[in-house]
């Protein structure tokens, strides 16, 4: 999973009858200093975020699993809202 | 599987049911000399990990779900051994 902000969101009116009911926000990754980490990406929300909020998200197959038993053709999901972190290098 | 060494920590309220009670570890991958490789992750700690160990990580879906002892959970990247030593004989 990866730190990411949610900067946008995404309306997409003809689309996979798998991704109806689905909402996609734009999100730009973060690193753990809160800077950029490469280009942001559409991710579906699982979590109920909101755009300027901080969470996590996975990529991959798994991104589709809180959508089961619908088989959501997606690679990146939210699966959570960040409280906060912390990190000791 | 990468080694990497644990930074942080991070705490959710608001998830995904089937993460809740996961511990969720800040990691950064490693090389081999121990500099930092690209971005640092989320994983999901299976061993009881804490900051600052050198760990053992999976960064695929089903072993990541399996290392959290949960099928179905949506998440692509666990912590599954913390690293005693690492030894590399050079045969280039």
């Amino acid at each position: 999973m990866q730190l990411a902000r949610v900067i946008g969101n995404v309306v997409v009116t003809r689309k996979d009858e798998q991704l109806v009911g689905l909402k996609l926000l734009v999100l730009q990754p973060l690193t753990p200093e809160r800077q950029p980490a490469g280009r942001p990406i559409v991710a579906a929300d699982a979590a109920g975020a909101g755009v300027g909020e901080e969470v996590f998200f996975v990529r991959g197959k798994e991104a589709s699993f809180p959508f089961h038993p619908a088989e959501a053709p997606v690679d990146a999901g939210i699966v959570g809202i960040v409280d906060y972190w912390t990190i000791e290098r | 599987m990468q080694i990497a060494r644990v930074i942080g920590t991070v705490v959710s309220t608001q998830k995904h049911r089937r993460l809740g009670g996961a511990k969720l570890l800040l990691v950064q991958p490693l090389n081999l000399d121990e500099t930092p490789r690209g971005t640092a992750l989320l994983a999901v700690d299976g061993v009881g990990a804490g900051v600052h160990e050198k760990v053992l990580i999976v960064l695929e879906g089903r072993a990541a779900g399996e290392a959290l002892d949960r099928k179905g959970a949506p998440v692509d990247a666990a912590v599954i051994g913390i690293v005693d030593q690492v030894d590399v004989t050079d045969a280039g």
